[in-house]
């Protein structure tokens, strides 16, 4: 039994290798090709419509809520020690550094990412995606490059979006139930937040802007198997890209953490 | 433009699909490769437009070896070669027009009125007139293959491949594939292998024949001589029997 279950693991962790391996060399090509001539702005536009424009309405009612929560969830502790008017710098800290990028993140994912891995996906079983070859056209500049450079822009623009509308939810929260004044919220949050918080956040976004729409195409490209096969890439594509963030997140906040202490 | 293949191999996992597998196809020549569906027919198209590369052994278009082009030699190779893929493969996202334009429109600096009556001329070639607006959901089996021969015809190929392109059409509309395919050979002189298992097409279009088995050319020929043939794969493929030497050997070949 025991056996069987290292069996299955060394499995998992073969392929999860095998995935690295292969997002790697996407992302080297994507890199390459982003920056080779001809440059077609207008798929550009088109996918930042998509994957930017069209996320503001679920991006602001999600951000709204968390700031609302964030609010109440530290109120409770900081009522307790009389130090409300604190919970406009935690609150603020906390968006800007830290859940504005990630939550923006994983809504993309579940939105964008998953748009992407089905749509390219079913490019790949229907033969789309060899056509685009034979008629010379490189697959990765036709379609994975905009989709790259289109996240990379928009999702730090709608971080910083996210960010604002989370701030305001704490605000509302703060100020109409709590009784802390207008002027000494924003007074708070703005003395409380650094050039470099901001820095730092919107940096996280930008690697979880081009992690979603590589590991979103590499999947889709990767299908095998029809309908159902583009169904399991889709669920593997958003379980990847959200471990993908959590760990890159991780992993710039440790880096940071010592770069800019 | 000729095409050689010589001696390829190629295998997916444990499964061989092309074994030392060779075949010549003259400039201006229709070739069709017959077998049985899976037998690794498509896996040669794609061979042959440098989509897959060879474990062993080489495809040469106009004496060039096609798996050790860069992609840039790919892409002017490309340019003169044309696939029209079992479904269709037209991109969903966009129109008729576009779709059959798409070489056009991304690589030359043709202008769109230009690209926009080559377009047209293509699709009345092909019996579609006037349906560049549509989108490929709006079009049946048999138009989805149309467009699809008009997009390979628009950039004025000298080499069409063509997989499967009466299968899953009515016989009407599997007629009139065969008859385009036989007046673009007559037209526009250019070399096609058309891929099938149909062989009323094959008869009509081919001016050879190769029968493909276990992974090779088994056999190639005129129409007349395949037909003709004793050889007990062929007979049994041709005349489409349940029994026979293919279906006994289904296993062993592995």
């Amino acid at each position: 039994m025991f056996i069987l279950f290292l069996i299955d693991l060394g499995r998992k962790v073969i392929s999860f290798m095998y995935f690295l391996g292969g997002l790697t060399r996407l992302a080297v090509q994507t890199v390459f090709l982003t920056f080779k001539p001809p440059y077609k702005y207008g798929r550009i536009i088109e996918q930042a419509k998509k994957a930017g424009y069209d996320s503001f309405p679920i991006v602001s009612v999600v951000a709204l809520f968390i700031g609302f929560i964030f609010a109440l969830q530290t109120a409770y502790f900081m009522q307790r020690i009389g130090s409300e008017m604190y919970i406009a710098s935690l609150v603020a800290l906390s968006i800007v550094r830290e859940l504005g990028p990630v939550i923006t993140a994983l809504v993309v994912a579940g939105r964008v990412g998953a748009s992407n891995t089905a749509e390219l996906g079913s490019m790949q079983v229907t033969e789309q995606i060899d056509a685009l070859e034979t008629l010379a056209t490189n697959p990765v500049k036709y379609l994975v490059v905009p989709r790259f450079v289109a996240l990379g822009v928009m999702l730090p623009i709608l971080t910083l979006y996210a960010n604002i509308i989370g701030i305001l939810g704490s605000y509302f929260i703060c100020v109409i139930k709590l009784g802390i004044t207008s002027s000494m919220y924003m007074h708070v949050t703005f003395s409380s937040l650094l050039y470099k918080d901001l820095f730092t956040g919107l940096f996280k976004s930008l690697i979880f802007g081009m992690l979603i729409a590589l590991i979103s195409c590499y999947e889709g490209f990767n299908v095998e198997g029809g309908a159902a096969g583009v169904g399991k890439a889709t669920t593997r594509s958003v379980v990847l890209t959200f471990i993908m963030i959590i760990a890159a997140d991780c992993f710039f906040t440790a880096l940071f953490y010592f770069i800019f202490p | 433009m000729m095409i050689e293949v010589q001696n390829l191999y190629k295998k997916f996992s444990s499964s061989r699909v092309l074994n030392d597998l060779s075949l010549n196809i003259s400039k201006g020549q229709t070739c069709v490769i017959i077998g049985r569906s899976g037998c690794g027919k498509s896996v040669l198209l794609k061979h042959i437009i440098g989509l897959l590369k060879p474990d062993q052994g080489k495809v040469l278009v106009n004496h060039k070896e096609v798996g050790v082009l860069n992609e840039l030699e790919l892409s002017v190779l490309r340019s003169k070669i044309s696939m029209v893929f079992q479904g269709g493969a037209l991109f969903d996202s966009m129109n008729v027009a576009e779709n059959v334009g798409f070489s056009l429109i991304e690589h030359t600096h043709i202008s769109q009125k230009k690209i926009l009556e080559r377009v047209e001329e293509s699709l009345v070639l092909v019996g579609l007139g006037g349906t560049g607006n549509l989108m490929p959901s709006e079009l049946s089996g048999g138009m989805k293959k149309r467009v699809a021969l008009a997009r390979a015809i628009c950039i004025r190929p000298e080499i069409i491949l063509y997989d499967e392109p009466t299968t899953g059409i009515d016989p009407i509309a599997a007629d009139s594939i065969n008859e385009l395919i036989r007046s673009l050979h007559d037209k526009l002189k250019v070399t096609s292998i058309v891929v099938t298992h149909d062989m009323k097409s094959a008869y009509h279009i081919a001016d050879k024949i190769a029968m493909m088995y276990k992974g090779q050319i088994i056999l190639e020929g005129t129409p007349k001589e395949i037909r003709e043939s004793k050889n007990p794969v062929v007979h049994q493929f041709i005349n489409g029997l349940a029994k026979g030497p293919i279906t006994e050997a289904v296993d062993t070949f592995k």
